[in-house]
Formats: C-alpha cells, structure tokens, sequence
C-alpha cells in the first residue's frame, strides 16, 4: 500500500543516481514538483524516459543530470526547440547525453507491454524510415497470417513519477482530462511515486476518470500545483505564457542556470 | 478595399487547407496552422468535422487556437477522451482517421518528411524534435496533407533524415511496404499546392497562388520540379473565409 510521503523523502527514498526514470504526462500533469525535487537533490547518471520530454526535462537535461534520453518528441509544443536538450545534443554541454528515440506509437506500445509484463510490443510502424536504423527495433511474422510487424522492447523504468488530481488516505488515485500514458507508466515500472493536488477522505468516483490503486503505488505525495506550468484539469491551468517565456530564459546558459538556481535549487520545500 | 484583396499568403495557405476538409468526417491535426485550418473548417465548411488530437482528445471543439496539443479546452470539449496507447492502436492505426495534417522541417519530392535532424544524426547541425505521432500517422490514416513554407530549404532534393514515408521512393512503395493509407494527397505551400502524379506519385505542381507563377514557385523548390499539364490558379480567401480566420486568430 501507497505510503504518503513529504516530496524529499519520497525522491530520496524512490530514485537513486543512475536509475531509469520515467517522469510521464502528456502536456497534462505534468510533475514538475517531483523532478524540481530530483534537480534540487542533485540525482546523476539517470535515464530519462518520457515520450515528450518538454520544458521538464530540458530543465533536468540543461543541470546535467541525465546520461540518456529515452522519447520521442522533444519539443516545446506550440513555441519551438528546447534550447538544453539541443546544447546537450549538439554541443554536449554541460555533458554529451545518448539518445533512443522512438515514434510516439512506438514509446506508447513499449510502455503498454512493460505494463503487461510481456518482453515487447507490436505495431505497423517503422519500416522504410531511418529511425529504424538508429533504435531498438526489430522486425517479427505473425504466426497467424504471416504478415510482417515491428517489434519494440518492453519498458520498464526503474521508477515511474507521475502527477494526479487527489488521491486519498490509503494513497488510491484519481486522475482525469487528457491520460496520457501515466497508468501505463506505473505498472510498468518497478517503483513509483505518485503527487497530487489534494488529498481526500474518500475518492468520490468520476465517470471517465482513471483510477491507480494504492496497492500498486509506492508513495504519495501532496504537491498543490505540483504540475504548473503544465496543468491538473478542473485545478489549475496551464501556464501558455511561461511555456513561451521557456524559450527566451533556455536560450542561454547562464540565463537558465540562473533561472534554475533561483526558482528551483533556492526553493525549500515543507518536509 | 474587399477584404479578398488584402489576404496574405499564409493566410490563402491556412485557407486552401481548410477547404481540403470540405467532404473529411475527420482529422488529425498538430499545433500550429494545421490546427488553426482545422478549427476554420468546422466555422465555414463543416461543422461536424471531427478533430482528433495526439493527445488523445477526439471530437474536440476548441473555441480558441490551443497553443499545445494538450490544452485544457481540447479535453473540456471532445467527444471523449482517450489514452495514448489506445490512440495509436485504435484510432490511428486502423484507418479511423480521414485525414491528416502533417508538417515537417524537410519535405522530398515524394512527400517524404523530416522531423529529426539537420546534418548528420550522430553529428547534428540542428538538433529538430523528432518523430512524434507522425510515422505512424502517415501510416495509418486515411491520406494525409502535408503544410509547409515553400522555400529551398524546406522542399529538398535529399532528406538528411526520412523521419515518416510519404510515396517512399515511387510507386508501389507503400504497397510493398505494407501501409493501410493513400499516404500524401497534397503538398499545400504559401506559394501553391502539389499533389501526387497518380503514375509516377511525385509531387507535381497542380495550382498556384494569384500573381505567383510556375517560374516562381520552381525557383524555390529544391528539386527539378514537375508542373501539371493544367495549372489552376487558387480562388483567393472570401470575404467569409478571411474574415473567420481573422475572427479566429483575434480571439
């Protein structure tokens, strides 16, 4: 059962330098408290999973606390390029990263079969394209009728991190609006942590919601507006204009280390 | 001064995409002017037009141009709501969706794209965002429309990076590779629109945008550009068209 943690000793508990790491949420809650919580332990050598590692993860990218990038878009939606993952990738400050990249349906299906437990996952996709040549893929027959499919490698993180509306005592979670691939991420992973919005007596169900009971969840965190400038729907709204404003502050390095250090490692969080 | 008279290029651009969605029941879109067209269909041409999402939103009616994929008001207002996995393998994978709207930093005459990177991949110029959603989008939906600025940059004799197959190298290519769809239908510019020759499948220029001519438009393309027996010359924006889409940006 989920125990409910304050978010220092959840990060310090859950995630370890060098552990893969998948911090999901598809342009909806999205935990930035969690991996401003990662930034500001100073967690190293991780593999960062994430289908599209936005301003999150350039952030965590841009302090040099990822030897890998495991995704498949990495974009600022709507404004243009990251600005820390391009320096990483192409100047290799403040450290050269690796990269395996994927489509979205590839990481999607990846994730779907580390939920299941099953050793990969199956899709019409890849052929004929040059991402092929750079990832892991691999090209199967269908026992059955013989047609030819891709193959893509299961995941599982060593430690999945995601964000939700409310949780209650036991640490049950509800979470709805855009699903992501979240619930897919928990069950993939060997460990997680979960924070959210507020924490309740009693889940009052939703139609449509998604629910992740706390016997799969390792710890639970309150973390109010735990995922802005992305958004928890019905709680808080995404921040468009910080998203736009990510890109005039990532440009340069000193601009974002200075952003970081004082919006991120100067923050002291309630233990 | 009609209004007709004074629409930009990119504006006829945005416009021409979205009469493509006259006749569509649905469409997948990104960001950007893809969006904007979209949600411009369903004001002028087709109200029920179904706006589909990556983020998994289906049937989305957004009254303002979202500026990610995974705005607020696109959940508020879908029809319903759907995780990534079951996006691909249920919607996009199995032909669900009429037609897709996909850009792309580098586009081939066969209406390849490349999303992933300028130079060498190991040894990036510029380092672009990556495949996302449109690999297997091309693969899968019903035809898609490719939206792009027309300059030598853009439309390339070479990709450095084929991110998602359009017609692959020519006819018979998607046959032989398997995928469902028609692939690329059109190429639509700010400077006119190409589209597939039914034999040869390589992007031909069919019209052209008023006061531009073929001799501009092969001046910036990147390869020996084929031009159609019958070039049309695209109806300008009306007076309703124009001033929805002014209407729609404002907001």
């Amino acid at each position: 059962m989920a125990q409910i943690l304050n978010l220092p000793e959840a990060i310090a508990e859950l995630v370890h330098d060098g552990d893969s790491v998948a911090l999901e949420g598809f342009t909806h809650l999205i935990p930035f408290a969690a991996g401003h919580e990662l930034i500001r332990q100073r967690r190293a050598e991780l593999e960062l999973i994430r289908m599209t590692p936005d301003i999150l993860y350039d952030q965590m990218v841009g302090v040099g606390a990822a030897r890998k990038l495991v995704f498949s878009y990495g974009g600022n939606p709507g404004v243009g390029s990251l600005h820390r993952f391009r320096d990483a990738v192409e100047h290799g400050w403040p450290r050269a990263i690796e990269l395996e990249e994927h489509s979205h349906a590839g990481m999607a299906n990846r994730y779907a079969a580390g939920a299941a437990d099953l050793p990969f996952g199956v899709l019409r996709g890849y052929r004929g394209n040059d991402l092929q040549k750079h990832t892991r893929v691999a090209f199967i027959k269908c026992p059955f009728t013989g047609e030819e499919l891709a193959a893509v490698p299961a995941l599982r993180p060593d430690v999945a991190v995601i964000h939700a509306q409310e949780a209650d005592r036991a640490g049950n979670v509800q979470l709805w609006g855009i699903p992501g691939v979240q619930k897919e991420a928990v069950l993939a992973a060997k460990r997680s942590l979960v924070t959210v919005e507020r924490i309740v007596d009693q889940l009052a169900p939703r139609a449509g919601a998604i629910v992740i009971p706390g016997w799969v969840i390792d710890a639970v965190v309150l973390a109010p507006g735990g995922s802005q400038p992305s958004y928890s729907l019905d709680v808080t709204e995404r921040d468009n204009d910080f998203y736009k404003e990510w890109d005039v502050i990532s440009r340069e390095r000193d601009t974002f280390t200075a952003w970081i250090d004082q919006h991120v490692r100067a923050v002291a969080v309630a233990r | 001064m009609s209004a007709t008279a004074t629409a930009t290029a990119e504006e006829t651009q945005t416009v021409v995409a979205a009469r493509r969605l006259e006749q569509a029941r649905s469409v997948f879109i990104g960001v950007g002017r893809p969006s904007t067209a979209a949600i411009l269909a369903r004001m002028v041409h087709n109200p029920d037009l179904v706006l589909v999402y990556e983020s998994g939103t289906i049937g989305a009616k957004p009254f303002h141009i979202p500026l990610s994929i995974g705005d607020g008001e696109l959940a508020q207002t879908a029809d319903f709501v759907v995780s990534v996995p079951e996006m691909f393998n249920y919607w996009i994978g199995t032909g669900r969706v009429d037609v897709a709207f996909l850009g792309a930093a580098q586009v081939d005459r066969f209406a390849n794209l490349n999303s992933t990177v300028i130079g060498d991949y190991d040894n990036p110029k510029t380092r672009l965002p990556g495949a996302g959603g449109a690999p297997e989008i091309a693969v899968g939906c019903g035809e898609v429309v490719v939206i792009a600025p027309h300059n030598k940059r853009t439309l390339v004799e070479r990709l450095d990076f084929v991110t998602t197959v359009g017609h692959g190298d020519g006819p018979g290519a998607r046959e032989r590779l398997g995928f469902r769809g028609k692939g690329p239908s059109a190429l639509i510019t700010d400077l006119g629109v190409l589209e597939p020759d039914l034999r040869t499948c390589e992007l031909t220029l069919t019209a052209t945008m008023a006061g531009v001519s073929v001799e501009d438009v092969a001046e910036q393309t990147g390869w020996e550009l084929r031009v159609a027996n019958e070039v049309a010359v695209i109806e300008p924006p009306s007076e309703d068209e124009l001033e929805a889409l002014r209407e729609l940006l404002a907001r």
